[in-house]
């Protein structure tokens, strides 16, 4: 004679692993592992009205002009220039310690002024970004190989705040000017 | 005979797949949790350029994005191949950015704005006047950090 309470069927879980896969697929369709990447920079505040223009007390020999037009060119401290040459132009700049009068007095007082027109090409503008960001890479490393024997990036924040005394990374951005015609 | 033979043919066990359920759900759990659903579906056609010196963008709850580049294929005959920007899910004016940013600080907590970056997507073909009208944009608004975004790889 069969109980009175009848006993609950049992679910089938056989089909579980199927559902699973299928919401896993969906998952590993959907799902997008890039990170973005990209050059980090900040932007000056906007100035303010009565604001005094300070300038007339950096002097022009620590200012490394960067110009570049509408047709993609270098114009770096009155020469015409290749990007591929400007990583060791920044450096040799920053690095100067007085030994050039007319280049920088030392890393710290170091400026690069980099200005474009308004018809460069945004590539232009970033590579040109990134070789100078290049250039205080590669004497931030050489310095802390100096220092502490290892890369900058390897160092602890201590380490790298002494690191980026030594080199602050300064570049500033003119107002661009509009001289290449279009747009 | 050995004590040890067994007799007969021996048969090959089959494998067990009664954790495969469970194996399989580890995986969906991995991939439910990282995983970052596409919110914006683009209208321009971005290449970003290529750097060499990138920094990885934390936190990405944190980030506005802001596309420039020209009209997809499809939107061309109506929008013409000129760089645009977009913002969100539509094309957008130069003037329209101040707005954007401050719709997006509205949705964070106070605590956070200052932490705020704004991710600059744009084609490596377009033009510093359109990104250059963006960035005084972005003075004006005060989101002064900014990301310019690129490809690693070098030309």
């Amino acid at each position: 004679m069969a109980s009175k309470r009848r006993s609950l069927p049992e679910i089938n879980a056989g089909s579980m692993a199927d559902i699973a896969f299928l919401l896993l697929i969906f998952f590993l369709v959907t799902t997008t592992m890039d990170q973005d990447t990209g050059i980090a920079r900040k932007l000056p505040p906007m100035p303010e009205e009565e604001m005094q223009e300070d300038d007339s007390q950096i002097h022009a020999k620590n200012i490394y002009v960067v110009l570049i037009n509408a047709h993609n060119q270098l114009l770096v401290e009155g020469e015409l220039m290749d990007i591929s040459q400007l990583k060791d132009g920044a450096k040799k700049f920053i690095n100067n310690n007085g030994v050039n009068p007319n280049s920088s007095e030392n890393p710290e007082k170091a400026i690069i002024s980099l200005q474009n027109d308004r018809g460069t090409e945004y590539m232009t503008y970033i590579r040109v970004q990134n070789e100078l960001a290049a250039a205080y890479t590669d004497l931030r490393n050489n310095a802390s190989f100096k220092k502490f024997g290892e890369t900058y990036a390897a160092l602890n924040k201590t380490q790298q705040k002494e690191i980026k005394k030594m080199y602050p990374q300064k570049i500033s951005e003119a107002e661009p000017k509009n001289i290449g015609g279009n747009e | 005979m050995s004590k040890f033979r067994k007799e007969g043919k021996k048969e090959m066990p089959g494998v067990s797949t009664a954790s495969l359920p469970d194996i399989v759900f580890m995986l969906l759990f991995f991939f439910m949790v990282t995983t970052v659903m596409r919110e914006t579906t683009l209208f321009v056609n971005v290449t970003t350029p290529k750097a060499t010196e990138i920094k990885k963008l934390k936190k990405k709850s944190l980030v506005s994005y802001i596309y420039i580049g020209s009209p997809i294929k499809r939107l061309q005959a109506a929008y013409g191949s000129a760089p645009r920007i977009q913002l969100n899910d539509a094309f957008a004016s130069v003037d329209e950015i101040q707005e954007f940013i401050a719709t997006e600080r509205e949705a964070r907590h106070e605590q956070e704005i200052p932490y705020m970056t704004t991710s600059i997507k744009a084609d490596e073909t377009a033009k510093m006047g359109i990104i250059t009208d963006v960035k005084q944009e972005l003075r004006k608004a005060n989101a002064l950090k900014i990301n310019y975004s690129t490809r690693k790889g070098t030309y």
